[in-house]
């Protein structure tokens, strides 16, 4: 049937052995290009094959399972190397392999001339298999291991040129402190797994979910697997509090930043919790706390992309802000249009990072916007395609990102409640705005680069055709999710499509309340007239009377500066957690408890014996009259012993 | 008495081997070489041949071979094997000809000597998995400190002396309390069944009726020996003395087998003699176990010496396999018996790791590097992949086993607690913490040290050919760990229903 599909996770790791093992000697890049992106692109057609044939199929038998082998087993725990494919799978699978695939092609220019041009590509398709294994694995322990492995890649890919200084301090820095920052998250998916075994006893996706419905178990068994997965969403995904790392993997090459931390892997998380939807459903007070966590990390980075200079460092909190999104929508039930957005975001956003890179590549490797300006017209077709992702994002009617955000602040309204929609149109307002700051300074106004050393110019084709099929997809995307409002008896198609996966969990929600057409239609022109009076907001001020600005940061120092810092997480994350850990282990367990007391016993304990030994040694005078004394002596002692005991 | 002989064959090979390295001249240091390389591998191929004998749905010990020895005392040379006594004669045979393999140039000084020690010491390792009269395997037990004791103290760094009589102190405390408790036992089974008998078969009988309270002291003695030589949180610190001063051989030997043998030891003596004392004192050893894997992660994060990390995360991962006997569970035990494997594999590809570059430059300061990436760039991809495989990343070694002992001890009914596995999995941060700081503050950067450039010349042929076979097996338990979970598994099993036998109404 379907089995092929296996096809669509090995090539990637057939292309990364290849480059990885002989890419050092094949040395051409169009070779090592050609592998790295056809076995991606392979990979797209056989997933585009799969879902074709899918969605062929009646209903009911949309979703199957394709096994390999046994991986673990022991006792009752039997875990398969098995791939679900289902409607969810083919379209994370879509996204993952079409994206990656043009951002592969992407990079066989923007990587052009890089001394590890090869590894970069082996890296890059390792990524893309352990991606494939996250999200088609059909029991935890598979999408762990993908999980995992794409932290690898994301490890590997952000110390990609570990010898290059970052900020501070190095890339190699930025890709520990991602790699176990993850880890920490990591830690709660493991004990997410461990209490569904002991719950279910079983890992896999199929049993866990039917007997989730089936077996009465109580809420708070739910609750806390529900937290647990959640802990390891909010590493791999961005959320708070474990979202820090994300703005220090920009240290990355740009398509890195495009694929993995902003596409694909940091949707993981929102992938994860729409596959567990029956646990997460089946845990209300979990389902609150998702909303609100992706809700307070939507606001909070953006507020911190109003005033970053580094083009990649908006583009980061504009990220993690809209994985907020993704996750406030889950938090309130929608899955589907958490998918949804994920889906839109992946385009546009990998669109603006791709454009971000093709303007660094174009000025030099220079990455603050305060010293870009007017490159619209050295750059047309970055900025073209810039353009429409910058719409996209802030929600521009008819854009892909319009449908989706659109769909997630109606549902944060109708089953989270007014507060849940002010906040995040008031997100949405924000991300209008920061977006055309950053579209502003970079392409419009005056020149503010020197025109002596930078030669700004347009990237190679190679690099401009990923671009405009991402500007391209930007605008149409959003089209297979019309709501119902407007598409009228057709319905939501993509929520048609996932509908199956999430009836359990739909059964579980409660819905509050009923509510009109006429409010949905009234709040989304509100948001539209909020976002686009953002985007001629920031436009004006950035192009026309830049003194608002300076009023604006003088007026509000201190918050501006709690701004640019960051609201100083990293810092008190540092003096909180990492340093104590450190010197607690150095001077308190090493050299006190270890070295101080431990060996001081042991140490001491020998130092008694050799004394006492010294006292004894006496004994042994070697005169012969003394032996027999105290053999005597002894004999003595012997006899009137036995004779007492009698 | 039954009669097989490859067990025999398997043990004699490396003794005859050291003995007739003796008769070679110390000057053709070649062919000394040679020569225990190739004894080394004759052992690996009858192990081979065993693992083809043995059946691994058959839950009784096989490939017996029993011949009364000490007639008056009723002892035996008695060998034989299960499912996890093979397995670790297969690592032992396998990591002993890479680790000779790996010394040909590193140790250039009593050639004869060193090659004679190891042969020993490798006999010594196989007697102690394949005894199965109680006094045979103290003999090995203690025979094997003599070779060991040599190879650090004649080999080793500045302070070998000093570490040597640590080591070997120690170990001997632990080994005397041990021999007391086994001649308690034997006179014991002496009273109950009219026949003294170290026949360990006969004593799993006798053992469990010992009662209570001085079972927990028989217990206590033999779990002291072992918990020694795992080692266990608080009794630790010999170790990364050992390990810094023992020459990269020694530490490779060390880590890779011999802290299996207090492991073992748990399984084969403790948990089935005394199984109603395991079962008491399974909460305090899994507190002790658990401590030592954040402890021994978190020492290890802070050491400046390459080896002595190495050496502190020794303590963490082995603290992982003690959780798991302990928890007692099918999934938790397998996973401790792969978990021994693997941090065989993984601890000793590490030591031999460090070891290349330290033939090299005679360093081990994590400080004297940085940067190296640039100059040994297939050197450093090696180092990522082991490094990986001790982190536990799945699709390697190390996850294998430690998921299991985690998703077994937190349904353990034995611990009966969900916070030793929520502390033990804390460790997979911290294990993540220690070996990627190490990693990138030697590979990563910047090279500061000049120096390194003359110094460092990236691996040859005969270290890839060292550290290749370990690689190897590292990507094959990772992915398709059936191939070793089923020999085990039925052993695991036995042992496990024999201690829920006896504690059935305990556990209640």
């Amino acid at each position: 049937m379907i089995n092929y599909i296996y096809l669509a996770v090995i090539l990637p790791l057939i292309g990364f052995l290849i480059n990885g093992l002989f890419g050092r000697k094949i040395k051409n890049e169009i070779i090592i290009g050609i592998i790295g992106s056809s076995t991606v692109g392979i990979a797209f057609l056989v997933s585009l094959g799969a879902f074709l044939q899918t969605l062929s199929l009646p209903v009911d038998q949309r979703a199957n399972t394709v096994e390999l082998f046994t991986w673990l087993s022991a006792n009752g725990l039997n875990i398969k190397f098995a791939y679900l494919v289902d409607q969810l799978s083919l379209t994370m699978s879509l996204i993952v392999t079409g994206v990656g695939f043009l951002i592969h092609v992407y990079s066989i220019g923007y990587m052009h001339g890089d001394k590890g041009y090869w590894r970069f590509f082996a890296y890059l398709n390792l990524f893309i298999f352990a991606m494939m294994n996250l999200v088609l694995g059909d029991n935890f322990v598979v999408l762990f291991l993908g999980w995992e492995g794409v932290g690898l890649c994301s490890y590997l890919l952000i110390g990609f040129w570990y010898d290059k200084k970052f900020e501070k301090s190095t890339t190699a820095d930025a890709a520990k402190k991602a790699f176990i920052v993850n880890r920490i998250g990591d830690f709660g998916f493991l004990l997410g797994m461990f209490l569904i075994y002991y719950t279910f006893d079983s890992l896999n996706f199929h049993e866990v979910f039917s007997k989730a419905q089936s077996l009465s178990i109580n809420e708070t068994t739910f609750s806390l697997i529900a937290l647990f997965l959640f802990i390891g969403a909010t590493g791999k995904s961005a959320q708070i509090p474990l979202y820090v790392w994300l703005p220090d993997a920009m240290a990355g090459p740009t398509p890195v930043s495009a694929l993995i931390h902003a596409a694909t892997m940091v949707t993981a998380g929102v992938y994860m919790v729409s596959r567990a939807s029956i646990l997460f459903a089946s845990a209300p007070a979990i389902m609150m706390l998702v909303a609100v966590i992706g809700l307070l990390t939507a606001l909070f980075a953006a507020s911190i992309g109003l005033v970053q200079n580094d083009i990649k460092k908006v583009l980061a909190y504009s990220t993690i802000s809209q994985l907020g999104y993704m996750f406030l929508a889950a938090g309130v039930g929608a899955f589907s249009a958490s998918i949804f957005h994920v889906m839109t975001h992946a385009f546009f956003k990998a669109l603006l990072f791709l454009g971000a890179g093709s303007v660094i590549h174009g000025m030099h490797e220079e990455q603050n916007i305060q010293h870009y300006g007017g490159l619209k017209k050295y750059m047309p077709k970055t900025y073209a395609t810039f353009l429409i992702a910058a719409l996209a994002i802030s929600g521009f009617p008819g854009l892909s990102g319009f449908f989706s955000k659109d769909e997630i602040l109606w549902y944060a309204y109708a089953n989270g409640g007014f507060v849940f929609w002010l906040i995040g149109a008031l997100t949405a307002m924000l991300t209008a705005f920061y977006i055309f700051r950053l579209f502003s300074l970079t392409f419009l106004g005056e020149e503010r680069f020197d025109h002596h050393k930078i030669h700004p110019h347009e990237s190679p084709s190679v690099m401009t055709i990923p671009l405009i099929i991402l500007a391209v997809l930007s605008v149409i995307g959003g089209y297979v999710g019309i709501p119902e409002v407007f598409s009228g008896e057709n319905g939501n198609l993509f929520e048609k499509w996932l509908a199956p996966i999430y009836e359990p969990a739909e059964q579980k929600i409660m819905h509050y309340g009923f509510h009109t057409h006429t409010q949905e239609i009234l709040l989304m022109a509100i948001s539209i007239i909020l976002a686009l009076s953002a985007i001629y907001f920031a436009l004006y001020i950035y192009t026309k009377n830049k003194n608002i600005t300076e009023n604006i940061s003088n007026r509000f120092r201190k918050f501006y500066n709690l701004l640019l810092n960051k609201y100083y997480v990293d810092e008190i994350y540092d003096a909180a957690v990492v340093n104590p850990i450190k010197i607690g282990s150095e001077k308190v367990l090493w050299k006190f408890t270890d070295s101080f007391i431990i060996d001081g016993i042991v140490n001491g304990a020998a130092k008694i014996i050799a004394v006492i030994s010294e006292y004894i040694r006496k004994i042994q005078t070697g005169i012969a009259q003394f032996y027999a004394i105290v053999i005597v002596a002894g004999i003595a002692a012997v006899l009137l012993w036995i004779i007492l005991s009698l | 008495m039954q009669e097989n002989l490859i067990l025999t064959y398997l043990l004699i090979i490396p003794i005859v081997g050291s003995i007739l390295v003796l008769f070679f001249d110390e000057e053709q240091k070649s062919v000394i070489r040679w020569f225990g390389f190739l004894i080394s591998l004759i052992a690996f191929i009858i192990s081979l041949i065993a693992y083809k004998q043995f059946n691994p749905q058959d839950p009784q010990f096989q490939l017996i071979h029993k011949v009364l020895w000490i007639k008056s005392l009723n002892i035996s040379y008695h060998v034989g094997v299960d499912g996890i006594s093979l397995i670790l004669i297969l690592l032992t045979t396998f990591i002993t000809p890479l680790t000779l393999l790996s010394t040909w140039k590193a140790i250039d000084k009593n050639v004869k000597m060193f090659t004679f020690s190891m042969l020993l010491l490798e006999a010594g390792m196989l007697g102690v998995f394949m005894s199965l009269d109680i006094f045979l395997f103290y003999i090995f037990w203690e025979a094997m400190l003599i070779p060991m004791y040599f190879i650090i103290g004649i080999w080793g760094g500045e302070r070998r002396i000093y570490a040597s009589i640590k080591f070997f102190l120690y170990t001997m405390f632990g080994s005397l309390l041990m021999l007391v408790a086994i001649i308690w036992l034997a006179v014991y089974a002496s009273n109950q069944t009219g026949m003294f008998t170290t026949n360990l078969i006969d004593l799993y009988k006798v053992g469990p009726t010992i009662a209570r309270s001085i079972q927990n002291w028989m217990f206590l003695a033999f779990f002291l020996s072992f918990a020694i030589k795992v080692p266990i949180f608080p009794l630790h610190t010999w170790l990364p003395d050992a390990h810094v001063e023992a020459p990269t051989a020694g530490s490779v030997i060390l880590a890779g087998v011999l802290l299996k043998m207090g492991t073992y030891g748990l399984v084969r003596f403790c948990l089935p003699l005394f199984p109603q004392a395991a079962v008491h004192y399974a909460s305090f050893i899994s507190i002790l176990a658990v401590i030592g894997i954040i402890y021994g992660a978190l020492v290890s994060m802070v050491q400046p010496d390459m080896k002595k990390l190495v050496a502190y995360s020794s303590v963490s991962h082995l603290g992982f396999v003690v959780l798991g006997i302990f928890a007692m569970t099918v999934e938790s035990m397998q996973g401790a018996v792969i978990q021994m494997i693997n941090h065989g594999l993984s601890t000793g590809a590490l030591f031999l790791l460090v070891g290349v570059i330290y033939e090299r430059t005679h360093h081990r300061e994590i400080e004297y590097y940085g940067g190296i990436a640039k100059i040994v760039p297939v050197y450093s991809t090696l180092l990522m992949i082991v490094s990986l495989s001790s982190i536990g990343l799945p699709g390697l070694n190390g996850f294998v086993g430690e998921f299991l002992i985690l998703l077994g001890s937190f349904k353990s009914q034995v611990l009966n607690s969900w916070w030793y596995t929520i502390f033990a999995a804390s460790g997979v941060i911290f294990a993540a913490v220690y070996l990627l700081w190490m990693y990138q503050r030697v590979v990563f950067g910047e090279v500061k040290n000049t120096n390194l450039f003359q110094e460092l010349t990236d691996m040859n042929k005969r270290e890839l050919l060292v550290l290749l076979p370990i690689i190897l097996f590292i990507v094959w338990i990772g992915i398709y760990p059936s191939t070793f979970l089923k020999l085990t598994e039925v052993s695991v099993q036995t042992i496990l229903q024999n201690i829920s036998i006896h504690t059935f109404d305990f556990l209640k």
